[in-house]
């Protein structure tokens, strides 16, 4: 099977034509913005891919290289009047050219270790992690800074380092059941994402408490994993598939109304798995049932009115950050703002272009760092005009972003980015 | 095809990293938003200043190279597809608002600048740019000036060319030259200004402009009614404005498009209504509360079913979310959307949108029609596919005799989108056979090689006219 062969089997042709190259998504996508390179934009990536399916460019590798620099979030669908499904084309895209790929042997290795070992085993990843942990207590990361070991490695790779999370030390409890505050009003399944479970552990109990203030038993399948975003943006297809089953199936072993997700990212891939399975007889129906069920936290809060909650944090300047998926694929975008404007002390400031991508996007800020931080620097311009002192996200990828861009712009001292639910748990807690 | 050394000339002129001609950057600038015109250039070029464009035009010249200038490429009449190849000419490091100037109420702007950022600009500063097509969130005000751009706000505040009072200019030759100023008046020699807006990238290549602008409106007010019938809707219109009342934007759908947008978003439009009206009038807060319930009242008085106005900016968001809905709505039904723009005297609204639903039916083609109804024109779009050679035929078909109905109701083929290429074939039936005579003159007087934007507006062949 040629590539081309491969386009025509797999990417549909009345999905492209559907395209009417109006260019309305033009404003909303961030690398055309920083690129004015119509090559760089949504409607040109569609255009290269349709060329591709209709033979009409030999030049592979230019097709390749815009669709990587592509972030994947996926702005320019809420922005298509013809509605057009970009994110599930460029991930088929994405599958087909890595199919076809003869990697070097470094990279063949390096994906090796993050998507069949690292992201596809929850145990791996605790050990991982550990590791991390161990780094950060032993003191071997203080020695290393001062060694200038990290100069070795570009310089968003150093300030990355710095912005790590510190590693919790509590273990995940191994009881999978938290039972509701006062009445239940829902029975609730808890996703909990790979990142969030281990970088993020603190932020996944405070998703939980919050549930669990509002009215809802919570129940967290232990046989889940990761939701398989990362494979799936990054064109390993059978792995997500792999995922997508595996996650099914937890889910399907409890009783819920609903299954709760804290991270945008995740959150867009589950509730896309009906697409991802739409082709497997045994599968597609029982993925609709999972896909239907799917609901982020903030809007689960909003619906259980935790709005009327009494909430307090003292005076302070705060903005959001949208998380991309969150906003474009799950199109939640009012319930994180209503959740903010509850806490009183709480002044919000709508930041210029909230609801453009950051630049993190999933492993982007490691495979295009140059786009990346230009992308995050005019981020940190608009965030910088709000006078926020507190930056809210809702999905571990931005937050460490935003904890860059603050470390970047030397703000570490005056301006914090955290967790939507530690936020609000903070709010709460804060009698 | 161009040689090597016109390549090496671009680059020595322009910097290489402005030279584009990868073949995924001549895929990506090979169309525009008109279906069925995809045709890739030799090279893209992106020069910062007037003296580089100059010095291009004057490259193209020597060697009979075609420019098509090209802003953002929302253009709906294939005018920026380059059909012909040769240069296309973007203007994104020629995106400056140069100035501002209060005492004459004028803004400075290069032609890169995206039409919503002026919008947004002189606002802030209590001024006003009225014109305002539907693509302002991308389309730059260079082709804003070369397609002579229309709006929501045509009715009351006119088109582009209204806003234009001087430009500076790159003709075919390479000169360059200043046209009118910061003036209101201004009869020395013939108004170049006025013949180069709307003339599609034809005539010469637009590096500057002044704006005029105008104070910002205090206030403004929405109202939507709903009719039983398309003549109920137009008597409306035609009554609104024989009371003087001369509203700021007047929108109108049709029975189609309403069942299509409530389909798509759910917002409660009776689908069995034959007709929707969205009114706004913005002005000094008495008057525009005053003429909102006068327009109320004739809505009533003409049968309307029902009308609401917006108590706040919310709920008019909420009113006007069917009429921004419209097109999205109607390109969701099928893989080819065509959207053309008949227009036709305010007072001939009602019959020409009844003549557009027979054309449809008798053709088998599905069309709805929405737009501006208070200065007549029209979107009469058709959801159509491609590769459906025989649907395709039927469209044309349809399309041509919507636009002889048009003419013959003393309206035009085009009000807002420009001829370009794909409506060359009909312009001889607007402005006649000798009015295309003298415009084809006027082009070879400011292009004699034919080097600026070829193959538009004027076609090889008139298409046979055909009568009613």
């Amino acid at each position: 099977m040629s590539i081309q062969t491969d386009f025509q089997d797999r990417i549909e042709e009345n999905e492209l034509l559907n395209c009417m190259r109006c260019g309305f998504c033009l404003p909303a996508c961030p690398t055309y913005i920083e690129t004015q390179n119509e090559v760089h934009s949504p409607r040109g990536r569609i255009a290269l891919m349709k060329a591709v399916r209709d033979g009409e460019i030999e030049t592979y590798e230019q097709v390749e290289e815009s669709l990587n620099v592509c972030l994947g979030c996926r702005a320019c669908e809420p922005a298509c009047p013809a509605g057009v499904n970009y994110g599930h084309m460029l991930e088929e895209a994405l599958a087909i050219f890595n199919e076809h790929h003869q990697p070097s042997m470094k990279e063949k290795a390096a994906r090796r270790t993050a998507f069949n070992h690292l992201f596809k085993n929850q145990k791996r990843m605790e050990q991982a992690t550990s590791l991390l942990s161990f780094y950060q207590k032993s003191g071997l990361q203080k020695t290393t800074r001062k060694l200038g070991f990290m100069k070795l490695f570009p310089k968003h790779m150093q300030q990355m380092e710095r912005v790590l999370p510190k590693m919790s030390k509590r273990k995940r409890e191994p009881e999978a059941h938290f039972p509701a505050v006062g009445g239940v009003k829902a029975t609730v399944a808890m996703f909990r994402g790979c990142l969030m479970d281990t970088l993020f552990r603190e932020t996944n109990r405070s998703t939980i408490q919050l549930l669990n203030e509002a009215g809802c038993d919570v129940v967290v399948p232990d046989t889940q994993g990761c939701c398989g975003a990362l494979h799936g943006h990054s064109g390993e297809k059978s792995g997500a598939t792999d995922l997508a089953k595996k996650n099914i199936e937890a889910f399907e072993s409890v009783d819920c109304d609903y299954i709760i997700t804290n991270a945008g990212g995740c959150g867009a891939f589950l509730h896309d798995y009906d697409h991802l399975l739409q082709d497997d007889d045994e599968w597609s129906e029982r993925a609709k049932a999972f896909v239907s069920k799917i609901v982020d936290f903030t809007t689960a809060l909003v619906d259980l009115d935790f709005t009327e909650k009494s909430l307090n944090i003292e005076n302070h300047r705060v903005t959001y950050q949208d998380s991309c998926h969150l906003r474009n694929v799950m199109g939640v975008s009012q319930a994180p703002r209503q959740l903010i404007h509850a806490v009183s002390g709480a002044h919000f400031i709508e930041m210029k272009k909230a609801d453009h991508c950051c630049g993190s996007a999933g492993i982007y800020n490691l495979t295009q760092p140059e786009m990346s931080m230009q992308i995050l620097d005019h981020k940190m311009e608009s965030m910088m005009e709000t006078n926020a002192t507190t930056i809210i996200t809702t999905n571990p990828g931005c937050l460490l972003q935003m904890r860059l861009g603050i470390e970047r712009e030397g703000l570490t001292d005056s301006v914090r980015a955290v967790h939507l639910a530690d936020y609000l748990l903070e709010a709460l807690n804060h009698q | 095809m161009i040689s090597d050394s016109f390549l090496n000339r671009l680059k020595d002129i322009l910097g290489p990293s402005h030279v584009d001609h990868s073949e995924a950057g001549l895929l990506t600038y090979a169309y525009d938003a008109t279906p069925n015109f995809q045709s890739k250039p030799d090279v893209v070029v992106m020069p910062g200043n007037t003296e580089e464009v100059s010095k291009i035009v004057k490259l193209c010249l020597e060697h009979e190279v075609p420019i098509v200038p090209r802003g953002s490429g929302t253009n709906l009449a294939a005018g920026t597809a380059p059909t012909q190849g040769g240069l296309v000419l973007l203007f994104n490091r020629m995106d400056q608002i140069l100035e501002i100037d209060k005492e004459n109420l004028t803004a400075t702007v290069q032609p890169g600048v995206i039409t919503q950022t002026i919008c947004e600009t002189v606002e802030s500063q209590g001024l006003f740019y009225p014109p305002d097509p539907s693509s302002m969130k991308i389309s730059t005000i260079g082709g804003n000036i070369n397609e002579n751009s229309g709006g929501l706000r045509g009715l009351k505040y006119g088109v582009t060319k209204d806003y234009i009072l001087g430009l500076e200019v790159v003709l075919p030759n390479g000169d360059i030259i200043q046209t009118g100023g910061k003036l209101a008046k201004d009869v020395a020699g013939y108004d170049i200004t006025k013949l180069l807006v709307g003339s599609e990238g034809t005539l010469g290549i637009v590096t500057e402009a002044i704006l005029k602008l105008i104070p910002k409106p205090e206030h403004k007010q929405t109202l939507l009614a709903v009719y039983q019938s398309m003549d109920q809707a137009a008597e409306t219109v035609s009554s609104i404005i024989a009371q003087k009342i001369t509203p700021a934007t007047l929108e109108f759908m049709d029975q189609p498009t309403i069942g299509a947008v409530e389909e798509y978003a759910h917002i409660g439009l009776p689908t069995e209504a034959e007709a929707v009206l969205l009114i706004e009038q913005d002005g000094p807060q008495a008057i525009v509360e005053n003429d909102i319930e006068q327009i109320a009242d004739i809505c009533e008085k003409h049968g309307a079913l029902e009308v609401t106005i917006a108590e706040t900016e919310q709920e008019a968001n909420q009113l006007r979310e069917g009429r921004r809905a419209a097109l999205s709505a109607i390109a969701r039904l099928s893989p080819t959307t065509i959207l053309e723009d008949a227009t036709v005297p305010r007072s001939e609204i009602a019959r020409m949108v009844q003549a557009i639903n027979q054309i449809a039916e008798k053709y088998n083609v599905g069309i709805a029609t929405f737009g501006h109804a208070g200065d007549g024109n029209l979107h009469p779009t058709c959801m159509t596919d491609a590769r459906d050679e025989d649907e395709m035929e039927r469209v044309e078909k349809a399309f041509e005799e919507i636009f002889a109905h048009a003419i013959e109701c003393g309206g035009t083929i085009t009000g807002e989108h420009g001829v370009g290429e794909m409506k060359s074939p009909y312009l001889a039936w607007k402005v006649g056979e000798r009015g295309l005579e003298a415009m084809k003159n006027i082009k070879t007087a400011f292009d004699p090689h034919n080097i600026m934007n070829p193959g538009k507006m004027f076609a090889k062949d008139t298409k046979k006219r055909i009568t009613i």
